[in-house]
């Protein structure tokens, strides 16, 4: 990675043509460091994931009972392999996977209830305001664990239902961030002087609230993602999420858990993998921040 | 009221009333009310300009709001051309606020981050279903119109223009729409001197050329007095005096205006302080001295200003002031 200064004709150019906002944005992201290393081992673990079924030397469900708990560089197993004898390596690729569709799909979920939400209720105010947010805080209530444990619990194991109890973690949480972010924007000058323009609430809220909304919410978002890859697979460890033998790194985390004792890095692994992924998604998020800051 | 030449006034506000309410409490209740604009009348002519001032929180930003519907009165009636504002139907409305545009006080919360300057003043045009490419060339000649070269500054973004630049965009955004009133609420407070001079020229040719109409509200008596034809003097929510500028400048009635032009810094070496300034701050509007507001820091107060509010009252040609100390048309100017 090079670092580029701008030539003189550059700094020319960009004085007479002026950046778009989202331009200015990436400018900025591709110019912090931090950010470009999170960004590259996100890449990575995306694709990894998704490559998941060309990248795994073996099937992730395919065991040897001969070969349990064989350490990393073990011969033809790179990362070893766990307590039925399954290739590590394929797990990981494989339960990346997984993790990611779980972890991801609520906070999108959130995000896009959320915003709406939030919207309303910032927008419309009385009544509405106090409806929407008082039933949030309801949810609000519950440490964020809990609420996933207590609904996982009750619709039961399996994908769908780990997304539907991590979703109704996420919504309420955004619609706060929305809310507040509306009702702040809601009062400046620019939104009074589109209503004496005689513009109407449609018009009002597509090209000026939510323009000047989305960025906000969308930061609060991204820092989810990792609370959210955490949730995830916490559900998977006390077997509320993701059901065997499927690959899931808090799955993994769970049935090698005993193994501990007998060797003590493969079982270490997918909590790395989680540790790695939530960190790149934090620091990730860190830089958007920064990056979405408007600046005089 | 005022001028009677024969025409009729452009804009009639009759006894506008806006009290907000302050709610507390788990069951937000309401426990007081802020009398913010409390039966204010007046009539504005078509090319005059009107100037309304006061201290910060006497009413005037809501006032401006209410004259445009951007918040509903309480009570009272404004009438635009004739037609009741109040009672307009949505359609009407917005056919309405094409003729009445507002300029805002703070350059800086009045545009959108987002948008490039071009379109925040397009999309005025765009509402009222101008095609996109006419809006923006129409956009782009009224910027230029105001200073701004759009093939400079028509793609940028609010934050990278000065204060000064802003009102200017501020300003083209209003009158894009080729209103025919333009009311402007302390449109050059929050600049510079040497900027405020710029825009107020600036508003002053604008005005001439487009035969427009002004309703200039501002806490500076300087600048009201560059500006104003007529002017309107407001305490707490209340009209208190009402002139032409010279009128009141040559000879203010009420102990209000009197000290409001002792206080305005001036050049003239004759006119500094000759009466003392005012003392303290104005009364809580929440709850408002009984009788004449301004009882609580006037240096002529009687007893009978505690008991009633007094009426506006005659006492020029063009001139009416709500003061018990004019009430015989002998009394003497104090």
């Amino acid at each position: 990675m090079a670092i580029t200064t701008a030539r003189p004709d550059e700094l020319a150019a960009r004085v007479t043509a002026p950046m778009s906002y989202w331009r200015t944005v990436a400018w900025r992201l591709a110019r912090d460091p931090a950010t470009l290393v999170a960004g590259a081992v996100l890449v990575l673990i995306v694709l990894s994931a998704v490559l998941a079924p060309w990248l795994a030397p073996y099937d992730p469900n395919a065991g040897s009972i001969r070969l349990r708990l064989a350490p990393v560089g073990a011969p033809a197993h790179l990362l070893g392999t766990d307590e039925q004898g399954r290739d590590m390596l394929s797990r990981l690729l494989w339960g990346g996977r997984m993790t990611l569709v779980a972890a991801l799909t609520p906070v999108v979920i959130g995000f896009v209830l959320g915003t709406g939400l939030g919207v309303l209720a910032g927008y419309v105010g009385g009544l509405t305001n106090t409806l929407v947010m008082r039933t949030m805080d309801i949810f609000y209530a519950f440490p964020a664990v809990l609420l996933a444990i207590a609904i996982s619990g009750a619709l039961g194991p399996g994908l769908p239902n780990t997304l539907i109890s991590l979703s109704i973690v996420f919504v309420p949480r955004v619609v706060r961030v929305a809310e507040s972010a509306t009702v702040q924007v809601k009062s400046l000058e620019y939104i009074a002087a589109a209503r004496a323009s005689g513009a109407g609430v449609r018009a009002i809220v597509r090209h000026h609230l939510l323009a000047n909304v989305l960025g906000p919410i969308l930061v609060f978002a991204s820092t989810q993602v990792s609370l959210s890859i955490i949730l995830a697979a916490g559900l998977s460890f006390l077997g509320l999420g993701v059901t065997p033998p499927a690959a899931e790194w808090g799955l993994m985390l769970n049935t090698l858990r005993q193994s501990i004792y007998v060797n003590a890095v493969v079982p270490a692994l997918p909590g790395l993998a989680i540790f790695v992924t939530s960190m790149a998604f934090n620091l990730l998020s860190d830089g958007l921040r920064d990056a979405m800051e408007i600046r005089a | 009221m005022s001028t009677a030449n024969g025409t009729p006034p452009l804009l009639e506000v009759l006894r506008l009333r806006k009290h907000f309410p302050l709610r507390g409490g788990v069951l937000q209740r309401i426990h007081a009310w802020v009398r913010a604009v409390d039966d204010v009348s007046f009539d504005v002519y078509p090319a005059e300009t009107l100037g309304i001032v006061g201290e910060s929180g006497c009413g005037k930003s809501t006032l401006a709001r209410l004259i445009l519907r951007l918040i509903e009165p309480d009570a009272g009636t404004v009438r635009f051309a004739g037609e009741d504002v109040r009672g307009a139907s949505p359609p009407r409305m917005k056919r309405l606020r094409r003729d009445m545009q507002l300029v805002f006080q703070d350059p800086y919360a009045s545009l959108n981050p987002r948008l490039t300057i071009e379109d925040a003043v397009a999309f005025s045009l765009l509402v009222h279903g101008t095609p996109r490419v006419e809006a923006r060339e129409r956009a782009r000649a009224m910027l230029g119109r105001v200073g701004l070269d759009p093939r400079l500054y028509g793609r940028r973004y609010a934050h990278e223009l000065s204060g000064g630049q802003r009102q200017r965009v501020n300003i083209a955004r209003a009158l894009v729409l080729d209103p025919r009133l333009l009311v402007l609420d302390e449109p050059v407070s929050a600049l510079d001197k040497s900027v405020q001079a710029q825009v107020l020229n600036l508003l002053q040719e604008l005005k001439a050329e487009r035969a427009l109409t002004y309703v200039f509200i501002s806490h500076d008596l300087n600048v009201i007095e560059y500006v104003s034809g007529r002017v309107l003097v407001m305490y707490l929510g209340e009209v208190v005096e009402t002139g032409t500028a010279d009128a009141l400048a040559r000879s203010p009635k009420h102990p209000y205006t009197q000290a409001l032009f002792a206080s305005a810094p001036s050049l003239d070496p004759d006119r500094r302080m000759e009466r003392p300034p005012l003392a303290g701050d104005p009364p809580n509007p929440i709850d408002p001295p009984s009788g004449c507001r301004f009882r609580t820091r006037c240096a002529f107060a009687m007893p009978r200003c505690a008991e009633a509010p007094p009426a506006l009252r005659q006492v020029g040609a063009t001139h009416e002031v709500a003061c018990y100390l004019y009430e015989a048309e002998a009394a003497v100017a104090p």
